[in-house]
């Protein structure tokens, strides 16, 4: 028995890739930029000015750092959401009238695939990669999706679901071969993995300050210079971010973003190897005590903070209500406005009745050991009580094959 | 999103639960719901000779709104005739759990096992009767 520290009112977080808590550190930092250096970072007559340009510009280096770019290349944005629109937006619209194909793929954040879709009806043409069981595409697919017309190919770096890690240096290679840019969102990337923009051949990466332990509401586009990349602004004003982005730079998120990138550079090794050592507790625990489940995504190819597992017979909203005092999330449809279930599960062929049951599991900078023991003990304490529940299991006991039933579907 | 506290005690100390012998001539079983669709709900009722629900036992697999739907409706049919059982409605049990709108199908789930349950009992006892004539 571990110590039960945890309650409703104070749950443990376990969903490090909806957000992280922003590091001690980076608050820190940020906080004079709001007070007595609060200039306008584009002010360039007076002293106010300069102190808040001088910070927004160490902060561009230590992002830049963090993926091998020059601090030219790094636009900041609003997020990664804002990022990914001005990418593919952005070059889309700059070299559509050359070349107006663009290659993605279906298990993308919406942000890719909705941005995706408004370039459908403004004339481009768009293939929606599959993947495999896996998780990840299949590189013989890329390459025969490529034609003379294709002008961008955007894969992620990792995916927000199953926590897989995309093959970046083949792809990269293969768009560098073929002379199409590349894009990346690697939102739930930076900070957790090493990248470097030149070793992977990317063009356009997309970078969220909140999911490396940085502040909401900031993010950035990185734009390779050297062969250059163009893109057509969505913000119009003042011309700042070398005009790709207008609108004054949120100087203290863009500090405490500058800061998020400069700890995780130092630390990523250490936590990386901290983290695969719980990634692989926890799911060796899991296992351990509770029968019949199952790890959606490939394992090796994974991000360590990140488990996504189908407990099948057992609905994943009604767990999730019974480990209130844990803060996950659900592929489940219950959970979505849609009543559908994930569409990154239905993507790797995961059927509909185990994506119901599924938990993601995220673990981070802040994740104890205890905290572990105290997962495994709560998720399979409530798993085997809902089994005790569930018609279903009752059947597979019995031998009883669920899928000879005919069911009603409502 | 908060859940009312009666949907909340049904989730946690869900009465009734567990199953009856399928094949006894006196209990009537409901099957409803899909896997596929995140809601399977099973009812069980055991009737007396002079048409009154005895017992009543549920298994649900879903979501806790689902789970505390078909708790409450075995607490409420059990002491009832079959034709007092099916007059319960989805938003008599939608009332008493408050469930938010997006839940509303639990509760339309647990009167479809009800009348799923009395169903199949009728059924079988037609089968019973006719065997006997």
């Amino acid at each position: 028995m571990t110590k039960a520290h945890w309650t409703l009112n104070n749950p443990l977080y376990m969903d490090y890739q909806a957000t992280t808590p922003t590091d001690k550190r980076v608050v820190e930092a940020m906080v004079p930029y709001w007070t007595e250096k609060f200039g306008n970072p584009h002010s360039r007559n007076h002293h106010f000015g300069w102190e808040a340009e001088d910070a927004v510009e160490i902060a561009r280096e230590h992002v830049a750092s963090i993926i091998g770019a020059s601090p030219k290349e790094v636009i900041f944005t609003s997020g990664a959401t804002e990022a990914n629109n001005l990418a593919l937006k952005g070059v889309a619209k700059f070299y559509g009238d050359q070349r107006n194909h663009i290659i993605t793929c279906v298990t993308e954040h919406k942000c890719i695939l909705e941005t995706c879709r408004s370039l459908q009806q403004d004339g481009f043409d768009v293939t929606f990669l599959h993947v495999k069981e896996n998780g990840l595409i299949d590189l013989d697919d890329l390459k025969a999706a490529i034609t003379d017309k294709t002008l961008l190919v955007s894969i992620m770096a990792v995916n927000n679901e199953i926590g897989v890690i995309q093959p970046l240096k083949e792809i990269g290679q293969l768009c560098r071969d073929n002379k199409v840019f590349f894009h990346t969102d690697a939102a739930q990337a930076v900070g957790k993995m090493p990248l470097d923009v030149e070793d992977l051949n990317i063009d356009l990466m997309s970078i969220s300050g909140h999911k490396m332990y940085g502040p909401m509401g900031v993010g950035a586009l990185y734009v390779r210079r050297r062969p250059r990349v163009r893109l057509v602004p969505l913000i119009h004003g003042g011309g700042q971010e070398r005009g790709m982005r207008s609108g004054t730079l949120p100087t203290p998120l863009v500090v405490g973003f500058g800061k998020a990138c400069e700890i995780a550079k130092k630390e990523m090794g250490m936590e990386s190897e901290r983290l695969r050592g719980f990634q692989i507790k926890l799911f060796e625990g899991l296992k351990a005590c509770i029968p019949e489940i199952y790890l959606n995504g490939d394992l090796e190819s994974r991000i360590p903070g990140n488990l996504n597992i189908s407990f099948s017979y057992v609905e994943g909203e009604g767990l999730m209500m019974g480990i209130k005092d844990l803060g996950v999330s659900s592929g489940s449809a219950c959970t979505s406005a849609s009543l559908e279930p994930s569409y990154v599960l239905r993507a790797l062929g995961v059927e509909e009745e185990l994506a119901h049951t599924s938990l993601r599991l995220g673990l981070g900078r802040f994740t104890t050991e205890d905290d572990i023991d105290y997962a495994i003990e709560r998720i399979s304490q409530e798993v085997n009580r809902l089994r005790d529940l569930s018609p279903l299991w009752d059947m597979a006991q019995a031998g009883v094959d669920i899928k000879s039933i005919k069911w009603a579907e409502h | 999103m908060a859940y009312s506290k009666e949907l909340i005690d049904h989730y946690e100390n869900p009465r009734n639960v567990g199953a009856m012998d399928e094949d006894d001539g006196n209990i009537g079983t409901g099957l409803v719901g899909a896997p596929a669709c995140g809601d399977v709900m099973k009812l069980q009722i055991k009737v007396s000779a002079d048409g009154i629900i005895e017992d009543a036992k549920f298994k649900t697999f879903g979501c806790g709104s689902a789970i505390a739907s078909s708790s409450l409706v075995t607490e409420w049919i059990k002491g009832k005739t079959l034709d007092q059982a099916t007059e319960i409605k989805n938003t008599d049990i939608a009332d008493e759990l408050a469930l938010p709108p997006v839940k509303i199908h639990c509760s339309i789930l647990a009167e479809d096992a009800i009348k799923a349950a009395v169903q199949d009992y009728k059924e079988k006892t037609s089968v019973k009767k006719n065997a006997a004539e």
